[in-house]
């Protein structure tokens, strides 16, 4: 592992009465691939929401804990701008209602980027770096909202990258892309790595099998297991269920 | 190992400027229904308060004398009852009729017509609604009233008249003599509220789930069963609260009321007797009162009255609602 | 034909009188529906009917003349006019910023539910006393304050006008324009908001740019039924500024801005109000002019709420 890069701290999360991330500790290396895997339910999404700090747009939801970003607690950061160095991408696809264009510019606009053909740059770049570029180049004048689910994924990749951040969740990202276009974006993830670090929630275990440094088997809100990803997709983890879900025994 | 150039922020835009103060501005705003509210309360409060403790109040319930302007050296007298009742009244003929129109009406357009007729019998709703009150007395007046009246009237001691004083249609004095009376101006508010019954009772049909009504249907049941023994029952507090708000607005109805009610304050005998109602008393007798006197005061304490019905009908309907619509996001 | 006849799915003599009775009450609710439609229908014609010897275009430009029993309706139409302009100039920011509050800043709690209740309150209260809020507060209260403020003395003085009758009719349209403008913001998909905020925008960049562009529409339709409401208001006008006769310019600029803020002003509804039961001997086609002049604005305007929906419907963008 690398100098870390985020660290939880006994982090915590409740929804009201129900507890859904449990004192949860782990540490995440800079420029590492860091894979995240279990069942459904299990409070993936809430860790990524905690983050980048959108779990307080949920209402009744609380967390206890620290989580840090090259040491400095992220309670302390200015939220937005937190959010503007972590990129998120949920499994849901987010076409927003304007041109595919306005969209991948969206970001860099807000931040007081004018510049016609700085932000034709960015776009470029950002659909590129999707896997989107080839098939929107020529019509980049067209909604957003009105792309295939699968394109609209790669829609909110290319945003989610707009502002180059140095961190990227990605939250079962190849959910609605073909098999093909997914082992393209995970190539590209593996350029991207030199220059962020990279969290991947999937489902896919063998996705994580394929990009993961390091992967963590999270599960009812606990961390089980987090070892090398050669570790975890091994005979002989050290725990039995993790194996047990790795070969599909259950989850 | 490359550097990640994150994007920093260029230069500040106008929005970014005016962020705040707007964000403060909304604040204040969203204020803006409860200042609304308080001040109403405040200001008519203010007006009617020296009169609160001098006013009869059991005159003011219970006696029908409501005498503003007496002859020189009689004391004037505040006995609102006949106003309580004319508003009561009139709302009462207005629920009889548009309860169950609307009702029909919105059972009808929420899970009978289709496509064009549907269309067409909500943009008719809409219109109903869109017509202001001003109007609806116009009507009343000038085309319902004449209406009412050549039914209604008979010569004193004929066979009609006779039918009608038993039935209490009409008063013995001959039938009635005007148009504008409890009847007329009962449908006319029936007409006004109709648009909120069918509204919000669609509304409330349309919010039950629709597995309801397939369970019933792979029963065996036919529509109509559906609609009366599964929609009713589920849409019950939703239908309830469409009710009471067709209810408030017919209360609160003023320029309706003025015109077709014939504004004679007594107690109705018969349907056709004409009436008069709080608010039309307030409507006509605030212009012609000394700003500051007793009568002034009066009125705005008519207004007080009016102002705590209409709210508590109003909040208890929309608390229905909402509790209803808790319910099904449980 | 054997089997055709014994089919065993052929309605029976119970189901078949179920058919009927259905059939029956259909029949009768739709008897509901044309209760509603055919009176409508039938007024509207004989209202129109009626009205049309004094309908041209010279009975709306004219101004009315020997109280009301000759001439157009220019004056009350012109300050309807203003009237409503003159609410909207106050309800609509401050009705659309209070329901942006309600909608994207208000968290659940006691301050937004006091709120919906007040809104609803507000709603309830009857137009007549909102004249009653609107004599107290604005021509007793505030003119008077307004006048010391400003030095105004004797002629130059304001009184209950313009400027008072607006502001009552705005207060009694906050209600209308909130609840049709947290619906046009509730139909902005809330994954929208997350996808912005997850790029670090702000609430406010993410209103502006994303929530609003995309309610804007369906809140016009709101601010088009305040419309049609302020200009067919008579309770709140009644003793706030609108007066029966005022004396205006025939010809000329004045024509078009014949009233000041702190004047009395004539208006289409005070108008009819008048007319139809106050003044002996007024001819009856005058009144069901006047009548059906207001109809017919409320309707057009109307008209282009219904207009408008459709076109939205038609051009969803998500």
């Amino acid at each position: 592992m690398t100098s870390p890069h985020i660290e939880f701290q006994n982090v915590s999360t409740r929804y009201g009465s129900k507890d859904i991330l449990k004192n949860v500790s782990f540490t995440v290396g800079r420029n590492e691939i860091f894979g995240i895997i279990g069942p459904a339910n299990s409070g993936k999404t809430t860790m990524l929401k905690s983050i980048n700090r959108t779990l307080e747009f949920i209402g009744g939801a609380t967390r206890t804990g620290t989580i840090t970003i090259n040491g400095e607690d992220t309670r302390q950061m200015d939220p937005n701008a937190l959010r503007r160095r972590i990129g998120m991408v949920f499994p849901l696809p987010v076409g927003l209602p304007m041109t595919v264009w306005e969209n991948v510019a969206y970001a860099p606009r807000r931040m007081g980027i004018n510049n016609k053909e700085e932000l034709n740059e960015i776009v470029e770049r950002c659909l590129r770096q999707s896997v989107l570029w080839d098939e929107v180049k020529d019509r980049l004048d067209l909604l957003g909202t009105r792309l295939s689910g699968g394109q609209q994924q790669r829609l909110t990749l290319a945003r989610a990258l707009s502002l180059s951040p140095e961190i990227l969740c990605l939250d079962e990202f190849s959910i609605a892309i073909d098999p093909v276009t997914t082992m393209r974006i995970e190539d590209v993830l593996k350029e991207l790595r030199k220059t962020m670090t990279i969290i991947l929630v999937t489902n896919l275990t063998q996705q994580a099998r394929r990009l993961a440094d390091r992967t963590m088997f999270f599960w009812r809100g606990e961390v089980i297991e987090l070892d090398k990803t050669d570790v975890i997709f091994s005979d002989k983890p050290a725990d039995k269920r993790t194996f047990d879900y790795v070969n599909g025994v259950f989850g | 190992m490359p550097e990640n150039t994150p994007v920093k922020r260029r230069k500040f835009q106008f929005f970014d400027f005016i962020e705040k103060p707007m964000e403060l501005f909304i604040r204040i705003c969203g204020w803006s229904s409860i200042i609304g509210i308080a001040t109403i309360f405040v200001f008519i409060f203010k007006e009617a308060g020296p009169m609160v403790p001098r006013l009869d109040w059991v005159e003011f319930f219970t006696s029908s004398r409501w005498i503003p302007n007496p002859a020189p050296g009689n004391p004037a007298s505040y006995g609102a009852l006949a106003l309580i009742v004319g508003t009561f009244g009139t709302t009462f003929i207005a629920l009889i009729i548009a309860v169950p129109v609307g009702l029909g009406a919105a059972v009808y357009i929420g899970e009978f017509a289709t496509g064009k007729v549907k269309e067409t019998l909500k943009v008719v709703i809409e219109l109903l609604a869109a017509i202001p009150s001003i109007v609806w007395g116009f009507i009343g007046l000038m085309v319902l009233g004449p209406l009412v009246k050549s039914i209604f009237t008979a010569a004193p001691g004929s066979a009609w008249s006779k039918i009608m004083v038993t039935l209490q249609l009409a008063s013995a004095d001959g039938g009635t003599t005007q148009g504008t009376n409890l009847l007329t101006g009962g449908i006319i508010l029936a007409l006004m509220s109709v648009p909120v019954i069918v509204s919000l009772s669609e509304d409330a049909l349309r919010a039950v789930p629709d597995n309801f009504r397939e369970a019933s249907l792979a029963l065996g049941a036919n529509t109509w069963e559906t609609v009366r023994r599964v929609l009713f029952p589920a849409a019950r507090n939703g239908l309830l609260a469409a009710c009471l708000l067709g209810m408030g607005r017919a209360i609160g109805e003023t320029m309706a009321v003025l015109l077709a009610t014939g504004h004679s304050n007594r107690i109705p005998e018969a349907l056709t007797d004409p009436v008069r109602t709080m608010t039309a008393t307030i409507a006509a007798e605030m212009g012609e009162c000394v700003q500051g006197d007793d009568h002034y005061r009066v009125l705005f304490i008519l207004g007080i009255v009016l102002f705590v019905i209409t709210c508590a009908v109003n909040v208890a309907g929309d608390l229905i609602i909402k509790g209803v619509k808790k319910a099904n996001k449980a | 034909m054997e089997t055709a006849s014994k089919n065993p799915f052929a309605p029976g003599e119970f189901e078949r009188k179920k058919d009927q009775a259905l059939a029956h009450r259909k029949w009768v609710m739709f008897g509901f529906c044309m209760l509603l439609v055919l009176p409508l229908i039938a007024i509207l014609v004989d209202i129109f009917w009626k009205a049309a010897p004094v309908l041209s275009f010279d009975y709306l430009t004219e101004n009315p003349t020997n109280k009301g029993k000759e001439g157009g309706l220019w004056a009350p139409l012109i300050g309807t006019f203003y009237l409503v302009i003159g609410s909207l100039l106050v309800v609509t920011p401050v009705g659309i910023l209070a329901a942006i509050y309600m909608n994207e800043y208000a968290k659940d709690g006691w301050l937004n539910r006091t709120i919906g209740i007040a809104v609803t309150s507000l709603a309830g209260v009857p137009s007549i006393v909102h004249g009653l809020f609107g004599l107290g507060a604005f021509v007793l209260a505030m003119l008077p304050g307004f006048n010391a403020m400003l030095g105004l003395e004797g002629d130059e003085k304001w009184e209950a006008g313009l400027l008072t009758a607006s502001l009552t009719v705005a207060v009694m349209n906050l209600p209308v324009i909130i609840t049709s403008t947290r619906e046009a913001l509730g139909a902005v998909p809330q994954s929208f908001r997350e996808a912005c905020w997850n790029l670090g925008a702000t609430r406010f960049q993410t209103i502006r740019t994303i929530v609003l562009p995309n309610s804007l529409s369906g809140m016009l339709t709101g601010i088009i039924l305040v419309v049609s409401r302020a200009a067919g208001e008579t309770a709140p006008i009644l003793f706030t500024g609108a007066t029966f006769f005022k004396f205006i310019a025939d010809e000329g600029v004045e024509k078009w801005f014949p009233y000041g803020p702190g004047e009395p002003f004539m208006a289409m509804s005070m108008h009819l109000n008048i007319i139809s039961n106050q003044i002996s001997q007024m001819p009856e086609n005058m009144k069901f002019g006047c009548a059906a002049v207001l109809i017919a604005l409320i309707l057009i305007i109307n008209s282009f709420s219904i207009a408008l929906r459709v076109w939205l419907r038609g051009r969803k963008r998500w």
